[in-house]
């Protein structure tokens, strides 16, 4: 379907006058909000991390808000109303992969970095090289995560709109850019938390509200909403209705599409404590206890959500149909806003289309804050200035990062719309799990870790996550049994240089990458020249003796 | 993963942090963490991926029905929120009877040895 066609079809649910309003009002709102926030926004550490002065409850808040992507928002509820179970189970790896950061990284991070994950890396390594390849690492998952964000959400939501033809899309994904760049230049680090925060909420709100009124639909009965998703499969000719309560729809196909699933829920759980958006936000609180509170805030949120989404799901299968929500435009993304629609018309419609609208407003907003700081205080600051800069010369260039990642993202995402780019999220989390999570916790937990152990596994991990997708079916050589059509990024049938078999490629990194960090430390000499940071770095992590204070204004 | 201390370079003093990292002191904070932090690891993950290999290879027991539609695989489902949940309390109570006395106790010896 071309996008004009979608665009036409669109108009016919909900009214794009009013979401454009309710959009409207939200920008408004959260721009006041922005510059109120920022009035005190001078120093690197007000920039970067918001001052440190957030609370617990707030940060982990505006966690639940950066992780709750369009991805999570709409597309969990959207792969429950189609393929059942197996959209749950992608929410359980999401949710579960929370007590790897709260165990394992969040407060030993707190102590010991200051802006970056880069901070932590190469604490007690040699700077100069592991800052780099952390940077680098950095700048690839945000980079992957962006344009994921930015044409799938900006496509979405020019559907939502009624934004008719190509050239509208554009415009969408340009107005989200621009958006995305005044937030962060105004309001930084302390901005964008606010965004994540008043979007987290609404996100919240408007998923019990709708939860509520699914299950008082079915007599406040989950068994009956499931129910309802099994009858309407089959009203709809389903060969086996009742498939949709049990794992398999998706992932059960064949023993392939089994390990497939496998690798996924392996970069998933392992994947979401190397993210280093999620990771920056961290060092936004005032101590190790606060960056605790944070995570515990963000599993109530997220678990709750995911719990809301369950019934969403289902609710949606049961009362708009699989039928339906796959010939919606935006297709399976579409089940949230189309339930929304079924229960409470166009008013309830808006909302929620503005509430999808915030999210992507907020995740693209932590993603490039994140990145621009990362090149501005890894690489420029610290490796091409040798760290001896002014921190607000640091912030000029970060600032003017934000403007360039801004710029790419909008291009980026222009050419990326009608690609099928739903991979770059999960590759993302590969990419995280494989180059930066084996590295975090050697070098927190494995005294003997060395700089060329660290080296091994950052690159090995990032290099083998992007050799393996590139040979794999996403990118050539899959085609639909049915339909004779590819499923692969390259739309020629005719080209397919894949070999390796999997979609994800975390179950071949993820262990490769920790066994790199492993063979490189072994191998090379100790530096009993750096048993002293090492030391502080211990120290430090487990007692927060040194950790960065927050600003005091 | 413990390793002996490493060798400290030859004539260069020690640090106070390198004095205390080697300390008994510091050997029982250390012990106190990954007691509780390494087996609960463990545990989640060994839980979780027996969760992820049932539904993957044993969806016809996860699509056993035991209430109404309810069935056995979203029982499990719902039981991977409890635990993670139980583990997040579990983790906060711990932390704050055990392992915050010791590591506040240790830092402000450091900060008072600073001044």
């Amino acid at each position: 379907m071309n996008a004009a066609l979608r665009a036409a079809e669109s108009t016919d649910i909900g009214n794009p006058t009013l979401n454009i309003i309710i959009f409207g009002v939200f920008v408004l709102i959260t721009l006041g909000i922005v510059i109120r926030a920022s009035r005190k926004n001078s120093t690197a550490a007000d920039f970067y991390a918001g001052g440190r002065s957030f609370t617990g409850p707030q940060n982990g808040t505006a966690i639940a808000g950066d992780y709750l992507s369009a991805a999570s928002f709409l597309g969990i509820a959207g792969a429950i109303a189609v393929n059942g179970y197996d959209g749950f189970l992608y929410s359980i790896g999401f949710l579960v992969a929370w007590l790897v950061a709260l165990l394992l990284v969040a407060e030993l991070l707190r102590n010991t970095g200051k802006f970056t994950m880069a901070d932590v890396l190469s604490f007690r390594l040699k700077q100069r090289p592991i800052r780099m390849a952390a940077a680098i690492a950095t700048l690839a998952v945000c980079f992957f995560y962006l344009l994921a964000q930015m044409a799938g959400a900006g496509g979405l939501v020019a559907l939502l709109l009624g934004v008719e033809g190509t050239g509208g899309q554009y415009a969408v994904v340009a107005v989200v850019g621009i958006l995305m760049i005044a937030y962060v230049l105004i309001g930084g680090m302390k901005g964008t938390t606010w965004v994540q925060i008043i979007k987290c909420v609404l996100l919240i709100i408007g998923a019990a509200i709708m939860t509520f009124w699914v299950l008082a639909k079915y007599g406040l009965n989950l068994s009956d909403v499931l129910g309802g998703a099994v009858d309407k499969a089959a009203s709809e000719g389903s060969k086996n209705p009742e498939g949709i309560l049990a794992p398999g729809v998706k992932y059960g196909v064949s023993t392939l599409t089994k390990i497939d699933f496998i690798s996924l829920s392996l970069a998933l759980v392992l994947g979401t404590a190397g993210l280093p958006h999620v990771l920056m936000r961290f060092y936004t609180v005032p101590s190790a206890k606060e960056a605790r509170r944070s995570v515990m805030w963000a599993i109530w949120l997220i678990g709750l959500f995911y719990l809301f989404s369950l019934v969403l799901g289902y609710g949606a299968a049961a009362l708009v149909g699989p039928k339906e929500i796959k010939g919606a435009p935006g297709g399976v993304n579409s089940a949230a806003p189309l339930l929304a629609f079924h229960l409470g018309g166009t008013v309830l419609m808006a909302l929620i289309s503005a509430v999808a609208f915030a999210t992507i407003l907020a995740v693209v907003a932590g993603l490039t804050i994140t990145a621009a700081t990362s090149f501005a205080h890894d690489i420029y600051a610290s490796i091409i200035k040798h760290g001896e800069i002014a921190p607000d010369g640091e912030v000029k260039v970060a600032r003017r990062t934000v403007v360039v990642i801004g710029v790419l993202a909008i291009v980026g995402g222009m050419f990326a719309i009608d690609q099928n780019i739903a991979f770059l999220v999960a590759l993302a989390f590969a990419v995280a799990a494989s180059a930066n999570l084996p590295t975090i916790v050697y070098s927190l937990f494995w005294r003997r870790f060395n700089t060329s152990g660290a080296l091994w596994s950052m690159y090995g991990g990032l290099i083998s996550c992007m050799v393996l997708i590139i040979f794999s079916p996403v990118v050539s050589g899959k085609v639909d049994a049915k339909t004779g059509k590819s499923l692969s990024m390259i739309k020629d049938t005719g080209i397919d240089f894949s070999w390796f078999p999997l979609d994800n490629p975390g179950l071949v990194s993820i262990p490769l990458a920790f066994l790199l960090g492993y063979i490189g430390t072994v191998v090379s000499r100790r530096e009993p020249e750096l048993d002293a940071v090492s030391a502080e770095m211990e120290v430090r992590s487990l007692t927060g003796y040194g950790a960065e204070k927050a600003v005091v204004h | 993963m413990a390793t002996p201390p490493l060798a400290p370079s030859s004539n260069e003093p020690l640090t106070p942090q390198q004095q205390l990292r080697d300390s008994a002191e510091f050997e029982r904070l250390r012990r106190i963490f990954r007691t509780f932090i390494f087996p609960m690891t463990v545990l989640f993950l060994v839980w979780y991926f027996l969760y992820v290999l049932l539904a993957a290879f044993a969806s016809g027991f996860m699509a056993t029905k035991v209430v109404g539609n309810i069935n056995v695989g979203l029982l499990f489902g719902l039981a991977q929120f409890v635990s993670t949940f139980a583990i997040t309390i579990a983790y906060k109570n711990w932390a704050d009877k055990k392992f915050d006395p010791a590591a506040a106790a240790i830092r402000h010896d450091l900060e008072a040895g600073a001044r």
